[in-house]
This record gives structure tokens, C-alpha cells and sequence, in this order.
């Protein structure tokens, strides 16, 4: 094999004294090296790839359920009152709505676990920062994956106050969506309107490099696709979160 | 023209070690950042001081032995360039520049700029090799090679394990360097006997270094002075995916 990079034979500084990097010297200086790590780190990034997939899947379903709401009070609330019926006969009423939770919990749980402890082995593998900073910075996109995932996980929470339970709502009426977006979303609500547009930027910014990085993890992208992947996840995230912005918005203009 | 260098100062590895600031007078803007250092050191030395130690060998961009980050980027701010191959003329009369190592756990510190490399040798050791029965060469055209696949592997060989991936890196991975190694042998025939166990054990090897886990930021092609492609980290996720989950052994 040609392997030049070995530091065995390294000269030290032009006229600097001789130290050894080979194995003596690393055997006595060397702080103990960390455990080998449970889980693999591919395998973390596999499991944050198939979770956000399954996100992503459904937020697509959940962005075109919600632009039912142009179609009027009868069509969004009776489609709220069908995606409980869906499987009845075997889940029972709204059964279905909770094999989706349940999903979607699980993904979420998995998700977060697997960037938690990316993050802590992140942490342990640079113990000392460097003086003059990174400078070999990725795009904003994706140094902002951690701290702007926390928001969208805070966004979520509140939106199921907001939306589900009805707690954070003025309206909070079951199965009455109609009522609850157009109350939740009314004019002097606007922070509200405001706190989402915000809130679903931040979705934006995670899922641009977020759906190409599930790719690059799954083993999908190559040199030649790699231009054509990250306009894919671009448009698909715009397309999305466009369609998410309408409603909220159309409901503060008064323009449902 | 004169140049503020403020560098990482570090006696040995247990040293907390700390930046200090030199000031070299009589640089020329044709010296190579290296070339930089020795004129700082020659200066040291004649004022009975310890000069500072770093690594070098090749000095012409091919053995990955240079290292340091130059304000925040290893390898300084040329791009596809080695700390060696970097000259002066891309600095300013009366910079002050921060030189520091390349930073991270599995990479520790021995002196001043000098790092420990030696877990890029055990990742190599894990399985950066192919066993053949050595002996006469055989005929060169009795295993074709398709043109791409050649290709591929040949720039993927080009890495010279530097470790300015791993220093760039924010999670402190060495994923760029492991694909640059699996994907220059996993494109020839003769890498494919032993690539599924391949993949396994130089993760393993990884990951035992204590380097961080991939996060696709990028950072490290930007860094990589032989411009690895990112894809080759996609090779190396397809590949382990595919010998673990898929449980492909042969
Ligand atoms: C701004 C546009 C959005 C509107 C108008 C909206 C509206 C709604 C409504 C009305 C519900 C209740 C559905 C029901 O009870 O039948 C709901 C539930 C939910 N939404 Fe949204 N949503 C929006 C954006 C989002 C985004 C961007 C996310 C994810 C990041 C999200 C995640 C959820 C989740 C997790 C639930 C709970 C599902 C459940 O357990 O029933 N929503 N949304
Ligand atoms: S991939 Fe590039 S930066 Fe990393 S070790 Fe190889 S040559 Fe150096
Ligand atoms: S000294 Fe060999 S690559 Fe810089």
C-alpha cells in the first residue's frame, strides 16, 4: 500500500529537537482515549436520516390537509372528522390518529436522541477550541441544524397547545379546525401569525440541508447528483413551507 | 515585509500550553509559510530561546506531514493547498496571524504545533491495504478497469492523510479521510475481497480514536488541501450501511 503519512520519521522544525512521534512517546503522553462508542456514528446518522423522513412525509400529507381550509368551514373540519374514521373497523374511532402519533413521537424521540449524542461526541472530540475560531465554516444551513432544530421542537409544542389540545387557543374547539385557525390566526393575533412565519423559516433552514444530508447518509449522493440533490431538497423545502405560510397568513389578512 | 505571528507555545503534552506573540521583521513574500517558521526559529535559537516545533517533511505539497491552522484554517486561507505550498504573498505587510494545531482529542498535542497523528496509522491498519500474494507482476490489461471507476479511485488516492479534514471539522471527524480510503480502494478490482469488512473495522478504528460523527457539514472538503469530494463520505455511509444493516459480508 502507498501510505506516505506515517509520522514515524518526522523531523521536528528546521533546527527544533528531535521528538519522537511514534508509538513510545504517544503510549506515556496520551490522555486515556475515550471507550469505543456504542453506537456507530453512521448508524446515529442512519436513524436521524430515517426519522426525518418520516417527518418530512408527514408534513407534506399535514401541509395539503391544511390547505383544505380555502375550500371553507364544511370541507377542513369534515376532513378533521374523516382522518379519524380512516381504519375505523379495526382501530376504532381516531385510531388511526394515534398509530400517526405514535409514529411520529417515536421518530421524533429517535431523532433528537441520535443529534444529542452526535453532539456530545462532537464536544468530546475537540476539547480545545481554537483561538482564532473555525474559519472553514459550512453554509449557515447547516451550522445552524442544532440550535435551530431545538426551536422547531419548542414551535411543535406550542402548535399542539395551539392546534391539538386547544389550550393555547382562543377558540380550542375539538375537530372545529375552522374555528380554531381562523380565531388563533386572527388579526390582532398577529404575533402569533408572526411567531409561526418565524418558526417555519427555521423548518425551511433545517430541511434544506436536511434532506440532502439524509441522502449523503443514506449512501445515495455522488459527485455528479450532488448539484441536482441539494436543488431537489431546495425546491421541495420552499414548495413545503410555502404551503404551510399561506394558511396562517390568508387567515391574519382575512383572506379566508 | 513584517508579519505578527501569534503561535500556540505547548512544552510537551501534558503543558496547558498558551498562544505567544513574535513579530518576524525580514519576511519576503516569496517564503513559503513554513519558510516563515524557520526564519522565526533561527531567530529563537540565536536569542537562546526554544524554537518552535512543527511538523514538515516532503515541503512540496505530497506527504501530509505540514500541518498547523493558520487563522482558523488549517492549512491556511489558499485553497487546495498545503501549509508548505502556501507562500507569503497571500498575507499583507503587518498581519498579525494566529498559528495554532490542528485541534482535536484523537489528534493530541506532543509540542508547540506538533500533533499526534498515529490514529490516521491505526484507521490504515484496520484495513487501508489489500492482501495479494506478492511475486511476479501480472499482465496490467488481465483486470480491466472500467475509465470512471479508475477515476474515481485515482482522486480519491490523492489524499495525503494530513488530517486538515479532521481539524476543520466542527464535530472533529475524520470521515473525508476515511472515504478518500475506502472509496480509492472500494473502485478497483482489488479492493473488493475484503471491502465489506473493510468498512466495519476502519469505522470501528474511527470511532475508537475518539473522532467525532459526521454531520455532511462540508467543512472538510473546503479544507482538504487534494479537494476530496464530499460524495466519497456518501461512499462510505453506502458501503457500511450495506455491510452492517444489509449484512453483506462477501
Ligand atoms: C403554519 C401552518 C400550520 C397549520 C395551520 C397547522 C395546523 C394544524 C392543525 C389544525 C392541527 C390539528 C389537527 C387535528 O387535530 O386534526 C395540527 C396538528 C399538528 N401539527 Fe400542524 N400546522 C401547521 C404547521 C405545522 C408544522 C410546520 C409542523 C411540524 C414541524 C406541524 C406539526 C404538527 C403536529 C406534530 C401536530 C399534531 C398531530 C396530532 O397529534 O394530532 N404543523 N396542525
Ligand atoms: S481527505 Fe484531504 S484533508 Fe483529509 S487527510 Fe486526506 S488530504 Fe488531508
Ligand atoms: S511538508 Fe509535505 S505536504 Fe507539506
Amino acid at each position: 500500500m502507498h501510505w506516505t503519512a506515517s509520522p514515524l520519521s518526522s523531523a521536528l522544525g528546521a533546527v527544533a529537537t528531535q521528538v519522537s512521534t511514534g508509538g513510545s512517546a504517544k503510549a506515556s503522553a496520551t490522555p486515556a482515549r475515550p471507550k469505543r462508542p456504542l453506537i456507530p456514528a453512521v448508524l446515529l446518522k442512519f436513524v436521524m436520516a430515517l426519522s426525518g423522513f418520516v417527518l418530512v412525509a408527514y408534513l407534506v400529507v399535514h401541509m395539503i390537509g391544511n390547505l383544505q381550509i380555502f375550500w371553507g368551514p364544511t370541507a377542513i373540519n369534515g376532513y378533521a372528522e374523516w382522518l379519524r374514521t380512516l381504519l375505523e373497523p379495526v382501530l376504532g374511532w381516531e385510531g388511526f390518529v394515534w398509530v400517526v402519533r405514535i409514529a411520529l413521537l417515536a421518530s421524533v424521540i429517535g431523532h433528537i436522541w441520535a443529534a444529542t449524542l452526535l453532539a456530545l461526541r462532537a464536544k468530546r472530540a475537540r476539547p480545545v477550541k481554537y483561538a482564532a475560531g473555525n474559519k472553514v465554516k459550512g453554509s449557515y444551513t447547516t451550522r445552524t441544524m442544532r440550535w435551530g432544530g431545538v426551536i422547531v421542537l419548542l414551535f411543535v409544542i406550542y402548535h399542539i397547545l395551539d392546534l391539538t389540545v386547544g389550550v393555547a387557543n382562543p377558540v380550542g374547539a375539538h375537530l372545529k379546525p375552522y374555528e380554531n385557525i381562523t380565531a388563533g390566526f386572527a388579526p390582532d393575533r398577529w404575533y402569533v401569525t408572526l411567531f409561526y412565519v418565524i418558526a417555519l423559516l427555521a423548518i425551511w433552514f433545517h430541511l434544506r440541508h436536511g434532506l440532502w444530508s439524509a441522502i449523503q447518509t443514506l449512501g445515495w449522493n455522488s459527485n455528479r447528483r450532488e448539484k441536482t440533490l441539494k436543488a431537489i431538497a431546495t425546491v421541495f423545502s420552499t414548495v413545503l413551507i410555502v404551503g404551510f405560510l399561506i394558511v396562517p397568513i390568508s387567515a391574519t389578512f382575512g383572506w379566508i | 515585509m513584517k508579519v505578527n505571528l501569534r503561535v500556540w507555545r505547548q512544552k510537551d503534552p501534558v503543558d496547558k500550553g498558551r498562544m505567544v506573540d513574535y513579530t518576524v521583521e525580514d519576511a519576503s513574500e516569496d517564503m513559503s509559510f513554513l519558510e516563515l517558521i524557520d526564519v522565526l526559529n533561527e531567530k529563537l535559537i540565536l536569542s537562546g530561546e526554544e524554537p518552535v516545533a512543527f511538523d514538515h517533511d516532503c515541503r512540496e505539497g505530497i506527504c501530509g506531514m505540514c500541518s498547523m491552522v493558520i487563522d482558523g484554517q488549517p492549512h491556511g486561507p489558499e485553497r487546495s493547498t498545503t501549509t508548505c505550498q502556501l507562500h507569503m504573498r497571500k498575507f499583507n505587510d503587518g498581519d498579525t496571524i494566529t498559528v495554532e494545531p490542528f485541534r482535536a482529542g484523537a489528534f493530541p498535542v506532543i509540542k508547540d504545533l506538533v500533533v499526534d497523528r498515529g490514529a490516521f496509522d491505526k484507521i490504515i491498519q484496520a484495513g487501508g491495504y489489500i492482501s495479494a500474494n506478492t511475486g511476479s507482476a501480472p499482465e496490467a490489461h488481465s483486470t480491466p478497469v472500467p475509465k470512471a471507476a479508475a477515476e474515481r479511485s485515482f482522486s480519491a488516492a490523492a489524499c495525503i492523510g494530513c488530517g486538515a479534514c479532521v481539524a476543520a471539522c466542527p464535530n472533529g471527524s475524520a470521515s473525508l479521510f476515511l472515504g478518500a480510503k475506502l472509496t480509492h480502494l472500494g473502485e478497483m478490482p482489488q479492493g473488493q475481497p475484503e471491502r465489506w469488512e473493510r468498512v466495519v473495522n476502519m469505522v470501528e478504528t474511527h470511532d475508537d480514536a475518539g473522532f467525532g460523527g459526521c454531520t455532511n457539514t462540508g467543512a472538510c472538503a473546503t479544507a482538504c488541501p487534494k479537494e476530496i469530494p464530499l460524495d466519497v463520505i456518501s461512499q462510505l455511509n453506502h458501503d457500511y450501511l450495506k455491510a452492517t444493516v444489509g449484512g453483506r459480508k462477501k
